[in-house]
């Protein structure tokens, strides 16, 4: 446990001493939303487009900090340091996985009501679309976590990322948007198919965190 | 399976399918509301069966050699996911024409089975760049099985996601399998079997054909003798780069390890 708090701090700190991925992840969110402004050409959005809209640039925004997550450990030796050090391996798949969440919270914490801002009537959907947002923000950090590993050990590793996370996170993407495409109708949140979606995401989370603290192990073998 | 021949296999493959065949276009009645187009679920839906089941069959392999590290699994679940996707190609190019032909659109979004084969095969087409664009074998074998576990794992959650993404679900002969009338279940069944036996003999043929590779590389080395830098083994070669350029293309690491042991595994004969 206390080797997850060290690398989890590890990673905190650093983030917050280089601000490396975080302004450019918000940056990034907020300028899309600019470009689908212009790119429907709408000025307001509700129910499954706002939805969409929401949840696929929070999605290219996440993949910027995945892109970006292994790249001290590949380039100073946090692999074999990992590899070295008499500890459980998937605690850096924890760890990482955790910061991940973080950095996808902060991103929503200020994206979401930029969101709002620009394109919502009213933001009484809001809250329970906080909740929807952090279940797809554990599945997101878990194959997030687990894909990063596999493309930063290959040549290609940016282009490699998003191309096999893609359509990964298709069932994740599809509940999410499905549970916030009514919570964002213009006459206020509704809650139809609400519970069957939390279960998709719970159930997807539930399989992905599973299968990445069980197979991350394989993928730090040298 | 391992006991029986390649050639038996062969011949078996082409009996029931061409059994199964003649079942659906002679003995099958016609669809009532869909007519002669409605026969494409012959092959349409055994491919798509063979392919699911192909895609879980190379997760097992995938777990397999995480677990032993023999590279023989590693082989077996690369050729399950190559002819799986292969199978997938079919998958969506007949049901785009049943499609056509039921509904007049060569797409539709709103048939979750269809979508959701176009999601899987796009993750697995990323299967290929992935292993190419790792250069240690060990590493992009071990890599591959991770990838192959995970995606086999997330088949079933995008089935299940795509069919509830969809609430309208066009009506579909195999919507309720149990209602097909005997003489289609039957065809049904031969097709399937056949479709099977396909798959099954396309894996065989491509091992043997992938063992044969590496005894080839591994007597051109011996035929180099010592001193000349051995060349690595095509266990699994990149599609385009042939036995030769391989082995021209020899690194240091491969030098000093002499023969990768993943060439002395494949004494599998063909047949």
């Amino acid at each position: 446990m206390s080797a997850y708090r060290t690398l989890l701090a590890k990673d905190l700190r650093i983030e917050l001493r280089t601000l490396r991925s975080l302004p450019a992840m918000v940056l990034f969110a907020v300028t899309t939303f600019v470009i689908f402004r212009f790119g429907l050409d709408r000025t307001e959005l509700e129910g499954d487009l706002g939805a969409g809209v929401l949840v696929a640039t929070l999605l290219f925004a996440a993949i910027l900090a995945i892109n970006r997550l292994f790249v001290a450990e590949r380039d100073e030796g946090g692999f074999e340091l990992i590899r070295l050090a008499p500890v459980d391996r998937n605690i850096l798949f924890a760890s990482k996985a955790t910061a991940l969440v973080i950095y996808l919270v902060a991103l929503e914490l200020v994206a979401v009501p930029i969101f709002a801002l620009f394109f919502l009537d009213t933001a009484e959907g809001l809250p329970p679309l906080a909740a929807v947002l952090l279940l797809a923000d554990i599945g997101l950090a878990a194959t997030g976590t687990l894909i990063s590993t596999i493309a930063t050990m290959s040549s290609a590793r940016d282009l490699l990322a998003p191309l096999i996370l893609l359509p990964l996170l298709v069932p994740l993407v599809i509940a999410t948007s499905g549970a916030a495409q009514h919570l964002l109708d213009a006459g206020g949140p509704d809650f139809d198919r609400f519970g069957t979606w939390i279960a998709v995401l719970g159930l997807y989370d539930s399989v992905f965190v599973l299968v990445g603290y069980a197979t991350f192990d394989y993928l730090l073998e040298d | 399976m391992g006991s029986i021949s390649l050639r038996t296999i062969a011949i078996a493959t082409v009996a029931v399918l061409a059994a199964g065949f003649g079942l659906a276009f002679f003995y099958a009645p016609e669809d009532a509301d869909q007519g002669f187009i409605q026969k494409i679920f012959y092959l349409h839906v055994p491919l798509a069966i063979c392919a699911l089941l192909g895609f879980i069959v190379a997760a097992i392999h995938a777990i397999r050699h995480l677990r032993t590290g023999d590279p023989i699994h590693d082989a077996r679940s690369y050729v399950s996911i190559h002819l799986s996707v292969i199978f997938g190609v079919g998958v969506l190019l007949t049901g785009a024409i049943w499609a056509r032909g039921s509904w007049g659109v060569w797409w539709e979004w709103r048939e979750p089975t269809l979508v959701s084969f176009l999601i899987v095969f796009l993750l697995y087409a990323t299967y290929y760049p992935l292993r190419y664009a790792i250069e240690d074998r060990d590493r992009q074998a071990r890599y591959a099985s991770v990838f192959a576990i995970t995606a086999g794992a997330f088949v079933p959650l995008n089935f299940l996601a795509v069919r509830l993404a969809e609430p309208l679900i066009h009506p579909r002969t195999f919507s309720s399998a149990g209602g097909l009338p005997a003489e289609m279940m039957l065809a049904f069944l031969v097709c399937l079997v056949g479709m099977g036996l396909l798959w099954v003999t396309l894996v065989r043929f491509e091992l043997g054909a992938k063992a044969a590779s590496a005894d080839l590389g591994r007597i051109r080395r011996a035929l180099q003798g010592d001193g000349a830098p051995p060349a690595p083994a095509p266990s699994v070669a990149p599609v385009g780069v042939s036995a030769t350029s391989a082995m021209s293309a020899g690194s240091a690491e491969r030098s000093r390890e002499g023969a990768p042991p993943g060439a002395t595994r494949f004494r599998k004969k063909a047949s």
